[in-house]
């Protein structure tokens, strides 16, 4: 009996692949993605940056956080693609090295953020009554601290420190994503196959593991990765206000506002981290978008 | 309209008082003695003791909450530990040219969005509409303390056109009022572009084109009207982020407003200042939200009968 399963397993697959086309929900995504040229740019040049953060820091031609005072504030050349900065230290090798944390940084507190909302959306769209309110009045009052103000304001209780950013970026992350998650949560216990399945007696926990949280998934992609980029914006932005990673740290916002003072005189020591953070982050948001498009089945091409 | 007006009232009282707790536990969060952190780190533990005694700190929570709210509603928002001036003349003198600032970049990004928007639907998958779209991405993915320097760089060091920083004249808006509200433009060119696509698909529009409106009247007229309903929200959305930017270009422009004091404070844990302005940004959201959404009831009549 098994064996023949087996057979007859392959006997579909060997026919679907020779004869018909089947449009699986992968198949179909990559379909979609591969078409949008900006986004699969994008998608490689993430992958690069990612090559960067782990390699980075042990192939840059310059030691990092080594002062050379015979090049101080000397502009882009041969040698130093980027300039030096007021201590000498090669421009192009920190911004290589600080991808490590930029990206460390978008990435880790936008999962932490994505998780807590997560849990927190699916239990409020599934229980809905007290559960609900309770969970949408938290998010509504984190909410009523816009922008980087949430974050600033957890700064304040936690103190400076790129750990402290993490953690920040990540708390006001939950709320969006806890709504986001809601809403899909709604919309999918809704549908009648959840309907089918309560109705034979499936538990609470299976339901949402099983059907609830796989309908939830597309729109977290997507905004997971729409998020990274402004999370790695309101990172690098506390870090420039001296409320996140500290000098010497190569992270982009705090180099940024290192050259501040010598803007007058050597503009590139502000010019080139800010290019490297406006890459970034751009190419996060095209990925997102392009992901948006592909995963959207209400999007025609 | 007048239910809808009491309702949307009626719900904004829970959020501000969970938000006042939330603001008058702050202290409590702070990792150390809120005494301790008043009276200064030379202070000996009998002037930490009288500290406590003075800001009632060894009343029990709920006790202290009702002190903090009765005081709020008196106008009393504690002082200043860095220069012990009341925290409301330290704030009232720096809370209009942060408004001014918000505004007029509200303003130039609003008209700035909605034309970017319309042309790019109207105009789909032509070059306008590339242009326009990458360029839209483009400023939401900038960071803003990094284009105010460089347009400071440009415009005030190497041209001296403009100041290059401090509120002096008119003239002291143009650059940061440009690098916070592009941001905002950006989204709103967005929204408005995937809003009038939509609505352009309607069929009252068809019907315009079948009676032989001009194409300017159809997308200006009808289009726009109606795609400016889901935009209005969003941009009470988006002053939030506003409000929350401010904070980072006044630092860069030196601007004497709320945002430059909080960084200030945030630094000098000058936690009385922390608190209010944390309050008065939300409180000046959720007026904002509160007055985005009265403006939907008047272009949408259909939320009046709800």
């Amino acid at each position: 009996m098994k064996e023949l399963q087996i057979d007859r397993r392959e006997e579909y697959e060997r026919l679907s692949l020779e004869t018909v086309k089947v449009k699986t929900p992968i198949s179909e995504f990559w379909r979609k993605f591969r078409k949008q040229k900006l986004a699969l740019v994008s998608f490689f040049f993430v992958l690069f940056l990612i090559t960067m953060a782990i390699i980075g820091p042990s192939i840059v031609p310059y030691e990092i956080t080594e002062p050379d005072y015979d090049n101080i504030l000397s502009g882009p050349s041969a040698e130093h693609w980027a300039g030096t900065d007021a201590f000498g230290r090669d421009i192009f090798s920190r911004i290589i090295a600080g991808t490590q944390i930029s990206l460390f940084v978008g990435l880790v507190s936008v999962l932490l953020g994505a998780v807590g909302g997560t849990v927190l959306g699916i239990l409020s769209g599934y229980y809905g009554k007290w559960v609900d309110r309770v969970i949408m009045r938290i998010c509504d009052v984190l909410l009523a601290f816009p922008g980087i103000l949430l974050a600033i304001g957890i700064i304040a209780i936690l103190g400076p420190g790129l750990g402290n950013v993490i953690v920040a970026v990540a708390i006001f992350s939950i709320p969006i994503f806890a709504r986001i998650v809601r809403s899909s949560t709604l919309s999918v216990k809704s549908t009648l196959f959840v309907e089918a399945t309560k109705s034979v007696g499936a538990k609470h926990n299976r339901i949402i593991w099983k059907h609830i949280f796989p309908g939830t998934v597309s729109s977290i992609i997507v905004y997971f990765t729409m998020r990274i980029g402004s999370a790695i914006l309101t990172a690098a932005s506390l870090s420039f206000l001296g409320l996140g990673a500290q000098p010497p740290s190569p992270e982009w916002g705090a180099m940024l506002s290192g050259g501040r003072d010598y803007l007058n005189t050597s503009p590139h020591v502000t010019f080139f981290p800010g290019i490297a953070i406006f890459v970034t982050v751009l190419a996060f948001n095209l990925l997102g978008d392009g992901l948006r498009d592909a995963l959207d089945p209400k999007i025609e091409e | 309209m007048f239910r809808f007006v009491t309702k949307r009232l009626l719900e904004i009282i829970p959020i501000l008082f969970l938000v006042t707790i939330f603001i008058f536990l702050f202290v409590h969060l702070i990792p150390g003695d809120p005494a301790r952190l008043v009276a200064g780190i030379d202070a000996t533990n009998e002037d930490v003791e009288v500290v406590r005694k003075e800001l009632g700190l060894d009343k029990p929570l709920h006790t202290q909450y009702f002190t903090y709210m009765g005081n709020l509603l008196q106008g009393d928002f504690g002082t200043s530990l860095k220069t012990k001036r009341p925290v409301i003349e330290e704030i009232g003198s720096r809370f209009m040219p942060t408004f001014w600032l918000t505004l007029w970049s509200m303003v130039w990004a609003v008209i700035v969005g909605l034309l970017i928007g319309a042309i790019s639907a109207t105009k789909r998958n032509k070059w306008q509409d590339y242009f326009g779209m990458f360029g839209a991405v483009s400023g939401l993915s900038m960071p803003s303390f990094w284009l105010g320097l460089m347009l400071i760089q440009i415009f005030a060091v190497t041209l001296g056109w403009l100041p290059t920083g401090g509120l002096d004249s008119w003239k002291s808006y143009i650059l940061p009022a440009f690098t916070l509200g592009t941001g905002v433009a950006a989204v709103i060119a967005r929204f408005t572009r995937s809003s009038l696509m939509d609505v352009l698909k309607e069929d009252y529009i068809r019907t315009g084109r079948s009676k032989g409106l001009t194409e300017r009247k159809i997308v200006w007229g009808h289009g726009l009207r109606n795609a400016m309903i889901p935009v209005v929200t969003m941009t009470g959305l988006q002053f939030g982020f506003l409000l929350g930017g401010s904070v980072v270009i006044e630092t860069v422009f030196s601007w004497p407003g709320v945002g430059k004091l909080l960084i200030d404070s945030v630094s000098y844990r000058d936690y009385p200042i922390i608190q209010t302005e944390m309050l008065l940004f939300a409180v000046e959201f959720i007026l904002i939200n509160l007055i985005v959404d009265l403006l939907y009831g008047i272009l949408n009549p259909q939320i009046r009968y709800e």
